[in-house]
């Protein structure tokens, strides 16, 4: 027999022996009912559990603002590409920008040719130094998500696994319509779109790389960006 | 007393009285208290939450060959090789067969508690390779050789001086007071590691069975960065981290984070379902799974403690617990510390040699309060205590109840015992504190208290007449 086999045999030996009630505590409860816990009943609740999120699309915006704020990213929305183009060549000049990676897109191409810097893309096999030595990765996203202050990218969308984490500076560009409420919402967007074809990576960002391992105190840029910048146009 | 009993009590002994230690863990802890608060607030229910995280992981453990077998052949479909091992010896093999097969030198790791019950780094070490902790908290452990303090905080024992002189001693860094510049020091050494490394070895907080992903949840980006430069991806899991749906992280994710470490959300939450895939850019050429049994199956057989299964290893019991907080991690001597790890570690290692752990434990119910996923902790300590009880039976324990139970069963003895223990108590100094004292145990850091000058019966009779 194989070790698998092994596994299911011990899995399905233990299982025959029912299992209490979950949350009713050994002492209220010494015999398990029969019950009909699943997680189809369970989930459909997910939503009114959560952190609320406001009905408007400008309760939204200023719910990803504070969280943007509380997680020390930056966030912007811009009225159109061309103040896009305005503010990238803002940031390019006081960060002192050399060469930028980024990966193709419709927003991505514009912000690009506005900036008129050297360029890596990572649409294909790309030189892992090259893109380390960037200043900035610029990428695209799946959504931004209001309850958490999160931006969800993925391989597909996102130019891969390594532009939104190797730079020391992330600025993703969003459309307004990308601003999702809360996590259930992000999820059903991915099922919807992706359905069983799905991208080998999808990542939720919040805020910039950071770590507490020493006495707990905050430090931002551990191994991934620094700076995590939100562009919504 | 089994040799980890003994170990417990000597450490747990000496860490109590270590003051600067309790300040330092409580200072800590104190932090973590007020950012979970500040956060919980937010949900709109949170009890709710916990109870629909629990019949969500009950479903899923108590189906849980249906899940796996779903997990496993999704992930499959996706070009991932899906490896099971009973043992840590086998699941040792497994990875040690992979290293040679891909003739790899170095080896690249994020966080993975299993790595660490399971010894893979000295496993990988003796075999020749070099192997690297990326997260930085398990990276000062390393250097210090020595095992994490916490399962999610593994460096939380430590201030910032005694980082800066490992950093000074093992990478010949210039001492320094700032977390930042201590965290840039090891972020330098690492970037080249990432870049250089054969493989990358990570752990999985959960597994999606519908759709044959694995989610890891870090705040550093060193996992992201792990799955993303070498060529091949191993990660290890135990078999109980199955959920059933996608969507079923939309939960998960936030309460982890909210418990664990007083988040919304962690800062990386990564789903990797198998290889780079065509058209992809990067990515690994390979994925290798391995799921570890380690006597998960021996916890699952047992019903009335199977929801310890639930686990999604937060840390919030042992943040909570008042004796977490007074002898810390190491003294457990286990890879999982604090309330759930006192727990399963029994399970996993023996009950005869960790019994002694539920023990560890004033069952003030702290622990069964802040699990995000409602397990029964502290009265599964309670059972532990009965079970061993009925298959270890220590004779002198025995002997000592039956004596009792003679006593109080024969009224004119049990009456005889107040004015013995009065003459007893008059000549107790004598002997205090010196090892011919009976209560030693007890009149070492207490005074015994006083036995009354009358018994209620007596007091009851003389207040009739």
């Amino acid at each position: 027999m194989s070790e698998r086999e092994n596994i299911f045999g011990r899995i399905r030996e233990a299982l025959r022996v029912q299992a209490p009630i979950p949350g009713a505590h050994a002492a209220s409860n010494g015999t398990p009912k029969a019950h009909t816990v699943s997680e189809a009943e369970a989930a459909k609740h997910i939503p009114e559990w959560l952190p609320p999120v406001g009905e408007t699309f400008e309760q939204r915006v200023e719910l990803f603002r504070a969280n943007a704020l509380d997680l020390k990213a930056e966030f912007h929305l811009l009225n159109g590409p061309s103040e896009m183009e305005d503010h990238l060549r803002g940031l390019a000049a006081t960060e002192g920008w050399r060469k930028v990676a980024t990966h193709s897109g419709e927003l991505t191409d514009r912000a690009c040719a506005a900036l008129g810097l050297p360029l890596i893309t990572t649409d294909a096999n790309y030189d892992v130094r090259e893109l380390e030595s960037c200043d900035v990765g610029i990428s695209q996203c799946e959504a931004l998500i209001a309850q958490t202050g999160s931006v969800l990218v993925s391989s597909r969308s996102s130019g891969g696994r390594a532009l939104s984490i190797l730079p020391p500076h992330h600025l993703v560009l969003a459309r307004r319509d990308q601003l999702v409420p809360d996590l259930p919402t992000a999820f059903a967007l991915l099922k919807s779109k992706y359905q069983s074809d799905y991208p080998s990576l999808i990542s939720f960002i919040t805020g910039p790389s950071r770590t507490g391992d020493i006495e707990r105190i905050l430090v931002l840029g551990a191994h991934g960006p620094k700076k995590l910048t939100i562009l919504s146009i | 007393m089994s040799a980890a009993s003994q170990q417990f009590k000597h450490d747990a002994e000496r860490l109590t009285h270590d003051l600067r230690h309790r300040l330092l863990i409580q200072t800590a802890l104190k932090k973590y208290e007020v950012a979970r608060d500040s956060k919980k607030s937010r949900y709109q229910d949170w009890q709710s939450a916990r109870q629909t995280a629990a019949e969500i992981k009950w479903d899923a453990v108590n189906h849980l060959d249906t899940y796996l077998e779903e997990f496993a052949s999704k992930l499959e479909a996706r070009g991932a090789h899906v490896h099971w091992a009973s043992t840590s010896e086998q699941a040792r093999q497994i990875i040690l067969g992979i290293v040679r097969e891909k003739n790899a030198r170095s080896i690249i790791k994020s966080k993975v508690m299993t790595g660490e019950e399971i010894h893979l780094n000295e496993a990988l070490e003796k075999a020749g390779l070099t192997v690297v902790e990326s997260d930085f908290g398990e990276y000062i452990v390393q250097l210090r050789r020595e095992a994490p303090y916490h399962f999610v905080f593994p460096a939380m024992h430590l201030v910032r001086g005694e980082i800066s002189e490992l950093f000074e001693e093992k990478l010949g860094s210039k001492p320094t007071n700032d977390p930042e510049e201590l965290m840039m020091i090891a972020r330098g050494i690492l970037r080249n590691k990432y870049i250089t490394a054969d493989i990358g070895i990570t752990g999985a907080n959960f597994a999606i069975a519908e759709t044959g992903m694995i989610s890891i949840t870090e705040n550093e980006g060193n996992a992201r960065l792990t799955c993303a430069l070498p060529k091949v991806h191993i990660a290890l899991m135990g078999i109980e981290k199955v959920l059933p749906k996608l969507e079923d992280l939309a939960l998960f994710m936030p309460m982890l984070a909210t418990a664990g470490a007083g988040q919304a959300l962690t800062g990386y939450n990564s789903l990797y379902a198998g290889p780079r895939q065509p058209g992809e850019p990067d990515g690994p050429d390979e994925f290798h799974l391995v799921l570890l049994d380690n006597q998960r199956t021996h916890l699952l057989a047992d019903a009335e403690q199977r929801d310890a299964l639930h686990c999604i290893r937060c840390g919030a019991c042992l943040n909570v617990c008042p004796i977490f907080k007074n002898i810390g991690g190491h003294a457990y001597g286990t890879t999982y510390q604090g309330p759930i790890g006192s727990v399963i570690t029994p399970h996993f290692r023996g009950l005869q040699d960790w019994k002694h752990l539920s023990g560890a434990s004033s069952l003030c119910g702290a622990c069964t309060e802040a699990c995000p996923v409602k397990i029964d902790l502290h009265h599964h300590l309670l059972q532990s205590r009965r079970n061993a009880m009925a298959r270890y039976p220590v004779w002198w324990e025995r002997l000592a109840f039956k004596g009792f139970a003679f006593l109080v069963n024969h009224p004119v003895l049990a009456g005889l015992a107040p004015p013995l223990a009065r003459v007893a108590q008059r000549f107790h100094p004598l002997i205090k504190r010196t090892p011919l004292d009976p209560a030693r145990p007890w009149t070492r850091s207490r005074e015994l208290p006083q036995v009354a000058k009358q018994t209620f019966k007596e007091f009851w009779r003389s207040r009739k007449r």
